[in-house]
C-alpha cells in the first residue's frame, strides 16, 4: 500500500468524527453489508462521511491492510476502528452502539 | 467462486481446536454463509479480536473466494 493511500485514510479518519469505508455511497450502497451499516447509522441519525472504496482499487485493498480487517464495510469513530457489518449490527441490536456514540460524544438520535 | 461449508469448519477448527462451529448456507450457493463460533480462547478478547481470530483461521479465503460470512462469536464457558 502506498504512503499516499495510508495518508489519505489517516487524514480522512482524523478529519471526520464518523467515517464509513463502504461499497457505494450512503445514497446508493452497492452491497448488502454496506447498506446494513448505512441503515443503522441513518436510524440513529448519525452524520457520517462515506468513502466509496469501489472508486479506488488501491484504497479498496489498502483499507484492509490499514485496519488488518479483511472485509468492507469498515466503520471508524474518532479515528478508531469500530468493526465491520457483523460487529456494528450486533452493537446496534444490543444498544451498545448508542452507548458507544454517547461515550465518544457523537451527536445521534435522543442525544 | 465458492467454498465448501465443511472446509470453512475444518479451517476454523484447525486454528481453534475447541471451537464449536455452526454454519448456515444463507443463499444455498456456497458463497453466503453465517457462522456462529464458540471457543474458550475468546475469553478476555474484544469482539474485534475474536472475529480477527476467525478471519485469521480462514486466511486469504476471507474476502477472497469466501465472499460473505456473517460472523458471530461467543465465549465457551466450561
Amino acid at each position: 500500500m502506498t504512503d499516499q493511500t495510508t495518508q489519505m485514510i489517516q487524514s480522512t479518519i482524523d478529519e471526520n468524527s464518523v467515517v464509513l469505508f463502504m461499497k457505494g455511497s450512503k445514497e446508493m450502497p452497492q452491497c448488502g453489508f454496506s447498506s446494513a451499516v448505512v441503515n443503522a447509522l441513518a436510524y440513529l441519525e448519525v452524520d457520517f462521511k462515506d468513502v466509496n472504496v469501489l472508486e479506488d482499487g488501491e484504497l479498496r485493498d489498502g483499507i484492509k491492510v490499514f485496519s488488518d480487517w479483511p472485509t468492507i464495510p469498515q466503520l471508524y469513530v474518532k479515528g478508531e476502528f469500530v468493526g465491520g457489518c457483523d460487529i456494528v449490527k450486533e452493537m446496534f441490536e444490543s444498544g451498545e452502539l448508542t452507548d458507544y456514540l454517547k461515550e465518544k460524544q457523537i451527536p445521534h438520535k435522543n442525544s | 467462486m465458492a467454498m465448501e461449508q465443511s472446509e470453512i469448519e475444518r479451517l476454523i477448527k484447525a486454528s481453534l481446536p475447541d471451537a464449536e462451529v455452526e454454519i448456515i448456507d444463507l443463499a444455498g450457493d456456497n458463497n453466503h454463509f453465517s457462522a456462529h463460533v464458540t471457543s474458550s480462547t475468546f475469553e478476555g478478547k474484544t469482539r474485534i479480536q475474536q472475529h480477527k481470530m476467525v478471519y485469521d483461521a480462514l486466511g486469504d479465503k476471507m474476502g477472497g473466494i469466501l465472499h460473505a460470512l456473517a460472523l458471530k462469536t461467543s465465549i465457551k464457558k466450561d
